[in-house]
């Protein structure tokens, strides 16, 4: 089974958003690189707006994501609840 | 001659302060986390302070209230003074703007010489009432222990400046000079007034801080927001031509749905700590939620005539279910 990944910048707002990929992707491995960090996850990952509000303390608009990315692989599917990574294998 | 360009990447030897990997574990923390955990002076202060000799300088025993972990408060909306300031900057923008669409389109003119009058009444005497709440604040973040709920006490005083500040210059659109003064006649002389300025010197007086964060923000706010700018302005006022003054009062209305999720979650944690504490707001949340009542009686009566009544009594049920729903049986 491949990994899905996702690469963002380090910054005080990305934090969040690895927190909140960490906290719903059981299987999440983070590596961190200089000023970059990735999260892989086997087959497939999802970010959570309700989880991102929670933890960020104010409405989220998952697309404000885009800002801090750098690159990402897998398919991209997303609504405004929910955006998923996943291989169709 | 050929140069190779290669990464090293440096592990950082720690990942934040001491205090902070204590409570999170070894991890990179948030601002909000540096700058508001573990930082409450309260220790080496020698001398107790003589206005005052009961208790320390910075003491937890100036409420009633008890709590194992002063920084279990904390803030949904995570305010450190840099995001504080930029949200603040952002609404200040938008209510510029607000206030000079106003202003260009006469929006003002729609509203009739009685509700321009009735607007002006209900509205000019809340000045003081904004700077009575910007006291109390001052003074919980001055008797308050912990900074995780000083701090937002000190954002929300300077709210309530702002909140005086945004009327005033409502009242000087709608009625220059003259508006301002009779409204501070109104509060010190009108009788209509006297008992929500008797409520607010009361809570002038009120030494135990937390009891008065009680009072003002979750209480005497949690009535009078919903009852002037949700109910007055923004829906009998707005039925009337007055969407000139709801635009210029949409920073109150913006303020007051967030605080609520701050003195929410500041009350529902309180009273998850213990029994003994869930009865001490209890008993304070419905001591103050009477008085509020009264006092709110005739500015209701005087904004919705006939209706006051009702309005005011749908105001505080939906109180009441939110006092319930964060764990307080009134």
């Amino acid at each position: 089974m491949s990994d899905v990944f996702i690469a963002l910048q380090t910054n005080e707002e990305s934090r969040y958003i690895v927190e909140a990929l960490l906290q719903d992707n059981p299987n999440a491995v983070v590596d961190e690189q200089p000023a970059m960090v990735k999260i892989n996850v086997p087959h497939s990952l999802v970010l959570k707006r309700e989880t991102m509000e929670e933890l960020i303390g104010r409405p989220y608009d998952l697309q404000e994501m885009q800002v801090h990315l750098i690159t990402l692989s897998g398919h991209v599917d997303e609504d405004e609840d929910e955006f998923r990574l996943a291989w169709n294998d | 001659m050929q140069i190779d360009l290669r990464t090293v990447s440096i592990k950082p030897l720690r990942n934040t302060f001491d205090h902070l990997v204590r409570r999170f574990g070894d991890k990179p923390a948030s601002r909000y986390q540096e700058g508001s955990y573990e930082i409450q002076a309260d220790a080496n202060l020698q001398y107790r302070p003589s206005w005052d000799p009961e208790h320390e300088l910075h003491d937890p025993k100036r409420t009633a209230l008890v709590m194992a972990d002063w920084y279990a408060f904390k803030d949904p909306r995570q305010f450190y003074y840099g995001t504080y300031t930029l949200t603040r900057a952002r609404q200040q923008d938008s209510a510029e703007a607000n206030f000079d669409f106003v202003e260009t389109r006469g929006l003002l003119a729609q509203l009739g010489d009685d509700d321009r009058r009735l607007a002006l009444e209900v509205l000019m005497p809340l000045r003081h009432a904004a700077w009575g709440a910007n006291m109390n604040n001052t003074g919980m973040c001055a008797d308050g222990y912990g900074t995780l709920i000083t701090q937002p006490c000190m954002f929300a005083a300077m709210d309530n400046l702002g909140v005086a500040q945004y009327l005033t210059r409502v009242g000087l659109a709608l009625g220059d000079t003259e508006a301002l003064a009779a409204g501070r006649e109104a509060w010190i002389n009108d009788a209509a007034w006297q008992p929500l300025r008797r409520l607010v010197e009361k809570t002038l007086v009120t030494r135990d801080w937390f009891e008065l964060l009680v009072a003002q923000n979750f209480v005497s706010d949690g009535l009078l927001y919903p009852l002037i700018y949700e109910q007055f302005v923004d829906t009998r006022l707005g039925a009337r031509g007055g969407a000139g003054v709801s635009l210029m009062c949409v920073f109150m209305t913006e303020w007051h749905a967030e605080m609520r999720k701050w003195i929410d979650a500041v009350i529902k944690t309180a009273a998850k700590e213990s029994e003994a504490n869930r009865d001490l707001l209890t008993g304070w949340t419905r001591t103050w939620r009477d008085r509020a009542v009264e006092a709110l009686g005739p500015i209701a009566d005087k904004a919705f005539g006939t209706d006051a009544a009702a309005i005011l009594d749908t105001i505080t049920q939906s109180f009441n279910a939110r006092a319930a729903k964060l764990g307080l049986d009134l």
